[in-house]
């Protein structure tokens, strides 16, 4: 028996780079086996399959599966858990829609946002956006399940290819769902926020959606991924794909740039685990400047275009 | 059809929590408490549902100590029916939770079940997939759009790759994202009409669900801290400095 059952996070053409980073987790927990429910997506079942440390990918095919639908997915992934010790899924909005349905199946707890192993039934996790970590400790008799706080842990390499195994089971699956589709906002060929190792984020400060130009420029000279505050999104200047914080996206790259940004905590929650924290604004009090590595005071218009200059010298 | 929403009472999106000195829990003592952020918008959405003339009722329901009855109240005051506590001194965690909002939707007959998509204080965004679950129907989890045509509901999802749409059959279980609406502003005689409006008070031991294995919950720490940050003066210095450290 395998210890370990991973679930992978991936859109029918590419696996989520969460799943790398889940990994990494995973193998600290004992054996993994990489389960990838779909309909038809055998590239994303061949790039599992050459993560290192996997024992086994487990594809699940069925034309239910085309979607990412958790009432369809949780009962088959409750039955596949049957045999492990240990279910994890990144702690992507995918993982935490299919995550809770399956412990609720199985009546154990889940350990969200999974940060750190301590052993192998006691872990640390984030709680009040962040601003407090407390270790939990599943009990005895009960598998452990848990979603994974993906920036708290480097993403697998890839490597030796592991055996595929076509797994088919036997579970009736509700037909209440329908699914119609994601609306993409992310356009060209930008780096993804989730994995971009450089990011620059604008708040409310930038001030319109035709000013976030100046930070999709900067963005593009450093190749680097765009977010935003959750004030920037609500203010309809960028789509909500871009939010970083406590309910948007939790990033881990070397380098975050926020401009016009106050540092709210459940914005800073999403950036603790940023290699260097750069923060541009205007005011000298804003509390961004308490959490930042280097700081600028200064007007956000102005600065940016500097930098380029700087860039280009 | 009735709508079931959830209200939780945690400590206000605003406060700079504190660890306690023993290093188990945290400070609520003299702390300012509110209805988590993501159940304020859920009773909202409720509302308007109900104002559409697409619900009959809303009754909101909290798990908790007996000073969640403000919380209650607050929503009582926003436009909600009628309210149900649940008290308890215990931490509740997110499977008990949902078992006990299974109890509630039986005993109330809801068609709608709509929750927060976390509670701020545990983060844990459980108990409407796990309701869901218990209850074998639907969910739509991290809703910002949403509309009902035919007995279904069709939900626009805040997903990590964009906004994703799916409909579902009702009954169902929905939480809510941030965006979704607006939550309206509390005014004074709606607070006075609040008191007159009926709220039950029970011992949640009293609603006889079985316990599940409950998560042990043991040292709180602070996270750990960055080291203190420089302050720049000019672009140039910051270009500079970003390239000597071997991040440019
Ligand atoms: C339950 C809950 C969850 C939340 N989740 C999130 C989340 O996930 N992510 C998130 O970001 N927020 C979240 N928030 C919101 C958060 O509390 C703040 O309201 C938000 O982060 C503020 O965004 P901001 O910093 O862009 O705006 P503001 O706080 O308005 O800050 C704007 C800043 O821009 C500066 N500025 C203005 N003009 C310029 C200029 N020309 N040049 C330089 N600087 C300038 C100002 O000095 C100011 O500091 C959440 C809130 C709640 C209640
Ligand atoms: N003790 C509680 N009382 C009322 N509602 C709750 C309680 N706990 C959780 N909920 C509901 O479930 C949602 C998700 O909570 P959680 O899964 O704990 O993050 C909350 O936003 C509430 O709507």
């Amino acid at each position: 028996m395998t210890d370990v059952l991973l679930i992978a996070d991936h859109d029918g053409k590419t696996l989520n780079a969460g799943t790398n980073r889940a990994l990494t987790c995973a193998k600290e927990l004992g054996e993994v086996d990489l389960a990838v429910f779909h309909s038809g997506a055998d590239d994303v079942v061949e790039t599992a399959s050459k993560l290192d440390w996997v024992t086994r990918v487990l594809s699940v095919e069925r034309p239910e599966n085309a979607d990412p639908v958790a009432a369809v997915l949780a009962p088959q992934i409750a039955k596949l858990a049957e045999d492990y010790d240990c279910v994890l899924a990144p702690s992507t909005t995918f993982g935490k829609d299919v995550l809770p349905r399956v412990a609720a199946l199985l009546g154990v707890p889940q350990v969200s946002d999974l940060m750190e192993v301590l052993d192998k039934r006691s872990f640390k996790r984030p709680i009040y956006a962040g601003n407090v970590i407390t270790t939990v400790t599943v009990p005895e008799g009960c598998k452990v399940l848990a979603t994974v706080r993906i920036a708290s842990f480097q993403a697998a390499e890839f490597g030796d290819a592991s055996p595929v195994e076509s797994i088919s089971l036997d579970v009736s699956l509700p037909g209440h769902t329908t699914y119609h589709g994601l609306a993409e906002t992310t356009t060209g060929d930008r780096p993804d926020l989730q994995s971009a190792s450089r990011v620059v984020a604008g708040g409310r400060g930038v001030g319109s959606e035709e000013n976030f130009a100046v930070v999709f420029k900067l963005a593009e000279r450093l190749n680097a991924a765009v977010g935003a505050s959750r004030a920037a999104v609500d203010a309809g200047y960028v789509p909500n794909d871009m939010q970083i914080g406590q309910t948007g996206k939790i990033i881990a790259p070397e380098l975050y740039i926020g401009v016009g940004i106050s540092g709210a905590i459940q914005h800073m929650t999403g950036i603790k685990d940023a290699g260097l924290i750069v923060a541009i604004n205007k005011d000298p009090e804003a509390p961004i400047f308490e959490a930042a590595d280097i700081g600028l005071v200064g007007d956000l218009f102005q600065i940016l275009p500097q930098i380029e200059a700087e860039l280009d010298k | 059809m009735k709508i079931l929403v959830g209200v939780k009472r945690v400590i206000d999106y605003n406060v700079r929590v504190q660890i306690n000195r023993e290093g188990t829990g945290v400070i609520t003592e003299g702390v300012k408490m509110s209805i988590n952020p993501f159940d304020e918008i859920a009773v909202e959405e409720a509302l308007r549902i109900r104002d559409r003339g697409e619900a009959t009722e809303v009754v909101v329901a909290g798990i908790g100590p007996g000073a969640a009855q403000q919380q209650l109240r607050t929503a009582l005051a926003m436009g909600a029916d009628r309210a149900l506590l649940f008290e308890t001194d215990d931490e509740i965690q997110p499977l008990a939770a949902a078992r006990a909002f299974m109890k509630l939707v039986e005993q109330e007959d809801a068609g709608l079940v709509i929750l927060g998509k976390q509670a701020i204080d545990d983060d844990s965004n459980q108990v409407g997939q796990m309701l869901a679950a218990l209850w074998d129907r639907p969910q739509a989890t991290f809703v910002s759009g949403l509309e009902f045509a035919d007995g279904k509901a069709k939900a626009v999802r805040e997903v990590d790759a964009g906004l994703e749409t799916i409909e579902v059959e009702l009954p169902a279980v929905l939480t809510v994202d941030l965006r979704l609406n607006e939550p309206r502003f509390v005014k004074m005689p709606d607070i006075m009409k609040a008191k007159r409006k009926p709220l039950d008070i029970t011992p949640f031991a009293d609603l006889g669900i079985e316990m599940p294995p409950k998560l042990e919950i043991g040292a709180h720490e602070p996270p750990p801290k960055r080291a203190g940050g420089v302050k720049v003066e000019s672009a140039a210095e910051l270009v500079k400095l970003l390239k000597d450290k071997g991040v440019l």
